[in-house]
């Protein structure tokens, strides 16, 4: 049995090539996930097509499709923990059977019709003495997204969480099938508005790849400015947030204070604090503003002053790496077999960046360190930040001292055909797929944010903690739910 | 920790001056604020955030709320834990079907009088969001809705702005 991912595609395939392939053969690839040959990059569904898109060790890339028989397709779920919510997702949103599938309850669909009530939900039964359950949410008690959360504990043990997802369903991907490739980006830059650049950036080289444009350099820079600004600013909100749950709130207000600093900048820059719908197919709605530079000049001083500063505080509270060390540690093993991406799998030693790995321009040609940590617990997850915010500054140093002159997008024609893209955000690779009907609207599109593989490694992580380190893990986390929950 | 400490002792405060009173959002209040109602809560108001399918943005920009630059406590305002300690709802994204009822609730939970202030574009009519399979529509078609505001998301300055009305109006 072939292990590489380049045996079963003809030679010189582009990166996400796509093959139909028997059920017979699917099964065959889920004895390759199971093997851990291969890993699971997304797995979704186009009536009566289910697809799979796959990465070998080596580092090839591509696409599987399985054609649904009367709406029943071989489930990969048994052999790939990761597939099972994705396989109950698919089973939600298009009614197609993954056929042996260990788990077939709803995931998004919490069966509420325009008015009603909820279906009932069976969470797993937990046998035990003495055994309490609590429940937490949907609506949390700080200014985050809506979820539940099922714990299980024995006195202030946690035996077992269960997580149910799904509250910010809007129907993502209903809303973009058929809809103009404007009107496409801008709901795909409205996903997972934390991570809006990131999301339009893979959305928009989706399209790119499906009719052969070619980004213009400047556009191509622009880009990663906006990313890496991104990425930055949002690694500085985790830093805080995760030390202030530790009860460390000197931390949370000198991030945010840079992050603000960050954010007017990009406000001045691009027009926009989060840099919304800067990012679009054929290359950037906006060029830099003249008036930045003094600004990005003060920016880049306060940066220098301030990361090590920061670090160096957390470095000497011991008080506070009292909470964060061996904390919420996440294996390698599980790291690697849901193919965790972004800072929970870099922090547990998957040394996964897409920007990397899969590259893709302008990183193809810049030379950059990835950090990667063995420990896997909430104090890597922290270290690791700090040397990603590090690196993107670095990053955005070079960028904008060597930006390209030029056009700023290039023309996207009407053209049939499908593409995909694997983008690093600051949580992790996000997966796009886009099918283009050939009058300029998407047939179809899936994105798949990176906490879909995160989210089950934050049950495992919590088990054995107690209740009260939960909202610490869980930041340390920081997983998506509106991404998630399409 | 100490030199960071000290540093904050004898550098300016960031925090800046409040935006006025966004005239728009007082004229869309006039009269729904009882006068013995305003008396009785004087100047302080417990706002509970509730994320009714919003994409996360607007939560990001609620967030820039406490920084130092904007320092929402200082105009009275505080974010609390729970809907029973609210005076104001603030409520973000368009009501998913998943959302609905647990908005609902919250609703129900908060003590009376409370306001509800709906923000960012999906929560006036579901935004973009419109249509979706999973979207109830906008705030306003699940519970009462005393101030909308707009932005995608709204920037700080925006939500400041509309808070300090709803302030404005309770204590005129």
């Amino acid at each position: 049995m072939t292990t590489t991912l380049a045996d079963l595609f003809p030679p010189q395939s582009r990166r996400w090539a796509r093959r139909v392939i028997s059920a017979e053969q699917w099964l065959g690839l889920a004895d390759r996930l199971e093997s851990g040959a291969f890993t699971l990059v997304a797995h979704w569904a186009e009536p009566p097509l289910v697809h799979v898109a796959l990465r070998d060790a080596a580092g090839s890339t591509g696409i599987f499709s399985v054609e649904a028989v009367d709406g029943r397709f071989p489930s990969l779920g048994g052999a790939s923990r990761p597939a099972r919510r994705l396989e109950r997702t698919i089973r939600d949103l298009t009614g197609l059977e993954p056929e042996g599938a260990p788990d077939l309850r709803p995931w998004l669909d919490h069966g509420r019709d325009e008015r009603g009530a909820a279906r009932p939900y069976a969470f797993l039964p937990v046998d035990g003495e003495g055994l309490h359950q609590i429940a937490v949410g949907p609506v949390h008690a700080g200014i985050i997204e809506p979820g539940h959360f099922r714990f299980t504990a024995a006195g202030e043990t946690i035996v077992r969480l269960e997580q149910r997802l799904g509250y910010v369903h809007k129907g993502l991907e209903g809303l973009m099938a058929g809809a103009p490739l404007e009107r496409g980006a801008r709901l795909a830059a409205r996903a997972c508005g934390d991570s809006t650049v990131a999301y339009s950036l893979a959305f928009a080289q989706a399209v790119e790849a499906a009719c052969g444009v070619v980004v213009p350099p400047r556009a191509v820079a622009l880009r990663a400015v906006m990313a890496e600004f991104e990425r930055l600013a949002n690694h500085l909100g985790d830093i805080g947030g995760i030390c202030n749950d530790a009860a460390f709130s000197l931390m949370l207000t000198h991030c945010a204070i840079l992050r603000e600093r960050i954010l007017r900048t990009c406000a001045l820059l691009f027009g926009h604090r989060l840099m919304m719908d800067g990012v679009v197919p054929g290359g950037v709605s906006c060029d830099l503003a003249g008036a930045g530079e003094a600004a990005l000049a003060r920016l880049f001083k306060r940066i220098d002053n301030m990361l090590p500063a920061l670090f160096a505080l957390y470095e000497d509270t011991a008080s506070l790496q009292d909470r964060t060390v061996r904390t919420g540690i996440v294996l390698y093993s599980l790291a690697k077999e849901f193919g965790a991406g972004g800072p929970v799998g870099r922090a547990s030693g998957r040394p996964f960046d897409a920007r990397r790995d899969v590259p893709y321009a302008p990183y193809d040609s810049m030379a950059f360190e990835v950090p990667v940590l063995e420990r896997g617990d909430v104090d890597a997850r922290v270290r690791l930040r700090f040397r990603e915010a590090e690196q993107s500054a670095a990053l955005l140093r070079r960028l904008l001292a060597a930006l390209p002159a030029g056009p700023l997008r290039a023309e996207v024609p009407a053209r049939e055909g499908e593409g995909a893209a694997l983008v690093e955000g600051f949580r992790g690779d996000i997966f796009a797929w886009v099918r283009l009907a050939g009058d300029g609207r998407l047939a179809h599109a899936h994105l798949r944010d990176p906490s879909w593989f995160q989210w089950p490694l934050l049950e495992a992580a919590i088990e054995g903690a107690i209740v009260a380190d939960f909202p610490l893990c869980n930041k340390s986390f920081n997983c998506a739910y509106a991404g998630h929950d399409l | 920790m100490r030199k960071l400490l000290f540093k904050s002792l004898v550098t300016l405060p960031l925090t800046e001056r409040g935006p006025d009173a966004d005239d728009e959002a007082l004229a869309a209040l006039a009269g729904r604020l009882d006068a013995a109602v305003r008396k009785r809560l004087g100047r302080s108001l417990a706002i509970r955030m509730v994320d009714a399918g919003s994409c996360n943005g607007c939560e990001l920009e609620i967030h820039a709320l406490n920084n130092a630059f904007h320092d929402l406590e200082r105009f009275g305002f505080h974010f609390v834990a729970s809907p029973r300690h609210a005076d104001v709802l603030l409520v973000t994204g368009p009501v998913t079907r998943n959302m609905r009822e647990a908005l609902e609730r919250s609703y129900a939970a908060t003590p009376d009088p409370k306001w509800v202030v709906a923000v960012g574009a999906c929560a006036l009519d579901g935004g973009i969001f419109a249509g979706g399979k999973g979207v109830a529509g906008g705030v306003g078609g699940v519970v009462p809705v005393d101030l909308h505001i707009p932005g995608c998301p709204p920037p700080p300055k925006a939500l400041l702005g509309g808070l300090l009305a709803l302030m404005q109006q309770q204590t005129r």
